[in-house]
């Protein structure tokens, strides 16, 4: 990618150039705001009692600042019947997001090295075959899940999440290796066999250290998808292990007691934070893998 | 003396795709052997089928008097350098050269020895820790060269190893690359598409095109008696000249009569080729057409011959005249007094041309 | 290690994602398939008895609710997405000294859960204390703004959070597209005095036609599958005025027990997919195979 300036026409005069610039600049501004507004809204929310809620408007500051819708959504919160906040399923959430993004990043790596390098015939079939999945609708796919879990003895545990999520996360893995093992020349592999390495050697010496940015790219990818996802969520899990997207539905739409906005904006963001957290640290890698996920098919 | 290299009756198909046909090559232990033709003609695909990276289609391929048709390229005793060096770019420069060895289970202080040696005989030694990123062209390309020097294997392989080196490196490693190959006496396949390279290094030639072997043959035979209109064509730079001609036989021997734009046939005689069909195309190396106080040879023909261009060389002056409804090159002398536009007095050395059939292609004499 | 297995190791590596892919993706949609030919209710049958289910579909008002949904949904969400994405991306294409930043904040949504986004706009938009009260509150005493609940617009709230969330992507895209013109081209438009707009006009944006292509696809593929954002912000409400055809499926699957009419649902979903992204997908393998 170059940088290309298009300068305006040189007829235009200077004033008008300058006018012109900070228009750009005073919409380009304002956009930001409407991105903003509802983490805007979300946080001072979060952090206003119920009371100032009742009586303040959207967008002002809170006047006294307070913790408490925080504490209230990390432990004491309902979902439902229980209320043990959502600190639960924000650790089911990891324990569900982890080993099915460290499993299905190492499988989609050694089909990616397959499909780029050791081509044979049928390959290229496979390839499409994996391709086609990451377009299906999910629910072409949930009914029979759900009975091939419950088959399994794993209906409604994490084990059952993690298996479901590696399944249907393997076509974007694969794309994503697949991808940037095709653009690595095909004569290393060849030097590396007359040198006498095989399969799993070239894998492990030639090409795993090589794939650093695709691993961030596919870790980031798959960690987001799995972290945010609510239909495999509210489908294929129980009481004690849902994951924090379907925790934070489950309080906000809880018809229990007071409706305590402050404590809805707490848990959104606590469900938020993890993936926004990854957004801010590595979002070039974060934008890369959106762009060749979504759009290099 | 059992030829290090022996393919028989090799096929390759890509599915309905023939690549490779019938290809028949042997080579003796300390020949340079060059496959040159254009891209796609299946040279480089050979050379892959040679190395194992291939599975062959059909035929038979012997390295070293050993069947290794079946055999994995770790196996069969070679070593190859690649046209993007294909070094390992996480890897410092002596991993790159002790990672075969390392991979063989070679104990440390082999690799270690091999390495040094290795080194000082490329020049490479202060290289030793760098990556390949931080090299230039140059220095990758000893570096691939290295990592098959240490193998000491039973036969080099070559696929393009200078085609991404700029003009004048490629020159000077073409000169080391044969200086290696006399100091060490080794057995070498080199694939290229540019053929001074091929005439330059190697003892041996094959030309191949469309997957099939024109002609195989020492540089000499393939530059003085190209096989056909092909090889001719291919082979030498400027390109040797091919004319349509008519031959009659006469008393003295064959009378050759190129047609011309304006004016009467050019007409030379040719005393050595009698039995020649009347259709010809003659083949004429740029050198052989001289001035006559440069050429003495006693079976030059003499004709008037329009100037259209003068391109100057350096060392030779190119002129382009029209013959026979096609452009013709001779290298003159650099001092020559040719002009545009004037007639100008040549010599042919009848002695050194090639006669090709014009439907075949085929050599006639 | 044997010659048959080094000979055949890509193969078996690649053998366990095979099966998986075959029987996780193309078995299912063959159960799903069949079970929608048949008469089951809560729990699968399999015997078949044609297109019953098909025809209890077509003739649900609910049903068709939520593909009149879908369409009007589909459409805006689409067209607006890729309006302001193209238009971000140009504005930001201007040499802009924050882009780094701007770009950051246009983005961040698309890191964000549907149900978080849903529960963000779910708040902003109700009309006791959201938007509507704060309107209210600086003297606009008769502005309504009650979407959120009203049935003929409810579907239109799920517009705006769905464009939020994603027209920052769309804007990566385009841009990406922009920065990838050839810059001759764009040199020597300009060498020819050729103004701005008409750079853009006639040259660059026609240029990024696989890039539109790619856009619509991605988005499209979003509208179908939208499932969380309703849940989380209308529920599908009021009454099912905001469903989708994703809340249908998931309704009649899990809460009203008619697991013919999730089927055949959820196979319609998946012939809309296909009817976009097949000729996609197809044409995209046979330019790279070329």
């Amino acid at each position: 990618m170059t940088d290309v300036t298009i300068h305006p026409a040189r007829s235009q005069s200077r004033l008008g150039k300058i006018a012109l610039r900070w228009l750009l600049y005073i919409i380009l501004g304002l956009f930001a705001l409407y991105y903003l507004m509802p983490l805007f809204v979300m946080v001072t929310t979060s952090l206003k009692s119920l009371e100032e809620i009742r009586t303040g408007d959207l967008i002002s500051l809170p006047r006294v600042v307070t913790f408490e819708a925080w504490t209230t959504a990390w432990s004491t919160a309902c979902t439902g019947i229980q209320c043990e906040g959502v600190r639960p399923y924000f650790w089911n959430s990891v324990l569900i997001a982890v080993p099915a993004v460290l499993i299905s990043t190492l499988v989609g790596a050694l089909n990616g090295y397959v499909v780029a390098q050791w081509r044979f015939r049928g390959s290229n079939l496979f390839f499409a075959a994996m391709l086609f999945g990451c377009f299906i609708p999910f629910q072409v796919v949930l009914l029979p899940m759900a009975r091939l879990l419950g088959i399994m003895g794993i209906a409604g545990t994490i084990p059952g999440l993690i298996f479901v999520h590696v399944i249907y996360g393997l076509g974007f893995t694969t794309l994503f290796f697949r991808n940037y093992y095709v653009s690595i020349p095909s004569e290393l592999t060849k030097a590396a066999k007359v040198d006498g390495a095989g399969f799993f050697r070239i894998f492990w010496s030639i090409f795993l250290p090589l794939s650093l940015p695709i691993i961030v790219v596919t870790v980031i990818w798959q960690f987001t998808q799995i972290w945010n996802d609510f239909l495999f969520g509210v489908s294929f899990s129980q009481a004690g292990t849902q994951p924090i997207t379907v925790a934070l539905n489950n309080i906000v739409n809880s018809t229990t007691g007071v409706k305590e906005y402050n404590v809805d904006m707490a848990t959104a963001i606590i469900a938020a934070l993890p993936t926004l957290l990854v957004y801010v640290v590595a979002g070039k890698y974060f934008i890369r893998g959106l762009t060749a996920g979504s759009v290099k098919g | 003396m059992a030829p290090i290299l022996e393919i028989k009756n090799l096929y390759k198909n890509y599915g309905p795709v023939e690549i490779l046909k019938d290809i028949n090559v042997s080579i003796d232990p300390g020949d340079f052997l060059v496959l040159v033709g254009p891209s796609g003609c299946g040279k480089s695909t050979l050379l892959n089928c040679i190395a194992g990276l291939e599975p062959i289609s059909g035929g038979t391929l012997q390295i070293g008097g050993q069947n290794m048709t079946d055999v994995s390229p770790k196996d069969r005793d070679i070593a190859m350098v690649f046209q993007s060096y294909a070094l390992y770019p996480t890897m410092t420069v002596a991993k790159n050269i002790t990672f075969g060895m390392k991979v063989r289970g070679v104990d440390q202080a082999t690799q270690e020895q091999k390495l040094k040696e290795v080194a000082r005989q490329l020049q490479i030694e202060q290289l030793l820790s760098r990556r390949p990123g931080q090299l230039s062209g140059g220095q990758r390309q000893r570096v691939a060269m290295g990592r098959a020097l240490v193998r000491d294997p039973k036969l080099f392989l070559f696929d393009e190893p200078l085609s991404n080196l700029d003009a004048k490196l490629r020159v000077e490693m073409r000169t080391e690359i044969k200086e290696l190959h006399q100091k060490l006496g080794a057995s070498m396949v080199y694939v290229t598409h540019d053929q001074i390279e091929a005439m330059t290094l190697a003892t041996k030639i094959v030309v191949m095109k469309g997957g099939v072997i024109q002609q195989v043959g020492s540089p000499a035979e393939i530059y003085n008696r190209p096989a056909n209109l092909f090889v001719a064509d291919f082979m030498g730079n400027p390109a040797m000249n091919l004319i349509p001609a008519k031959a009659m036989k006469n008393g003295e021997g064959t009378k050759i009569e190129i047609a011309r734009k304006d004016g009467a046939p050019i007409v030379l005689t040719d005393a050595k080729n009698r039995d020649l069909p009347e259709d010809v195309i003659i083949g004429v190396r740029p050198e052989d057409i001289a001035e006559p106080e440069f050429r003495a040879s006693q079976d030059a023909q003499f004709a008037e011959c329009m100037v259209d261009i003068v391109e100057p060389a350096g060392a030779d002056t190119f002129v382009v005249m029209q013959m026979g409804g096609k452009q013709v090159t001779a290298r003159l002398h650099a001092e020559t007094s040719a002009t545009p536009g004037q007639m100008q007095r040549l010599a042919f050395d009848l002695g050194k041309v090639s006669y090709f059939a014009p439907d075949s292609g085929h050599r006639l004499n | 290690m044997s010659k048959w297995l080094e000979d055949h190791l890509p193969k078996v590596v690649l053998a366990p994602s095979f099966i998986a892919v075959l029987v996780f993706v193309y078995g299912f949609i063959a159960w799903t398939a069949w079970v929608s030919l048949t008469r089951s209710k809560l729990l699968p049958k399999y015997e078949i008895h044609g297109f019953i289910q098909y025809d209890r579909l077509f003739a649900a008002p609910r049903w068709d609710v939520a593909m009149n949904n879908l369409f009007i949904f589909g459409a805006l969400f689409i067209v607006i997405s890729m309006v302001l994405g193209l238009l971000l991306a140009i504005l930001l294409d201007q040499n802009i000294r924050t882009e780094g930043a701007i770009r950051t904040i246009y983005l961040y949504p698309m890191a964000l859960s549907m149900i978080v986004t849903g529960t963000a706009w779910k708040w902003i938009l109700n009309p006791g204390l959201g938007v509507e009260a704060t309107v209210r509150g600086w003297g606009f005493e008769n502005f309504t703004f009650d979407w959120l609940v009203n049935p003929d617009m409810a579907i239109y709230t799920i517009v705006i959070a769905a464009i939020w969330q994603s027209s920052g992507f769309v804007m990566a895209l385009f841009l990406a597209g922009l920065r990838s013109v050839d810059t001759e081209i764009i040199r020597a438009a300009q060498v020819d005095g050729i103004p701005t707009w008409r750079v853009y006009t006639a040259i660059i944006i026609p240029s990024m036609a696989p890039i539109f292509l790619s856009a619509f696809i991605v988005l499209s593929h979003l509208a179908i599958k939208s499932f969380d954002l309703v849940i989380a912000l209308t529920g599908g409400g009021p009454g099912f005025a905001s469903d989708l055809p994703a809340t249908y499926m998931y309704a009649m699957a899990f809460s009203r027990g008619d697991i013919g009419q999730a089927a055949s649902s959820a196979m319609i979903m998946m012939a809309v997919v296909f009817a976009i992204v097949v000729p996609y997908l197809y044409s995209e393998l046979r330019a790279k195979n070329d």
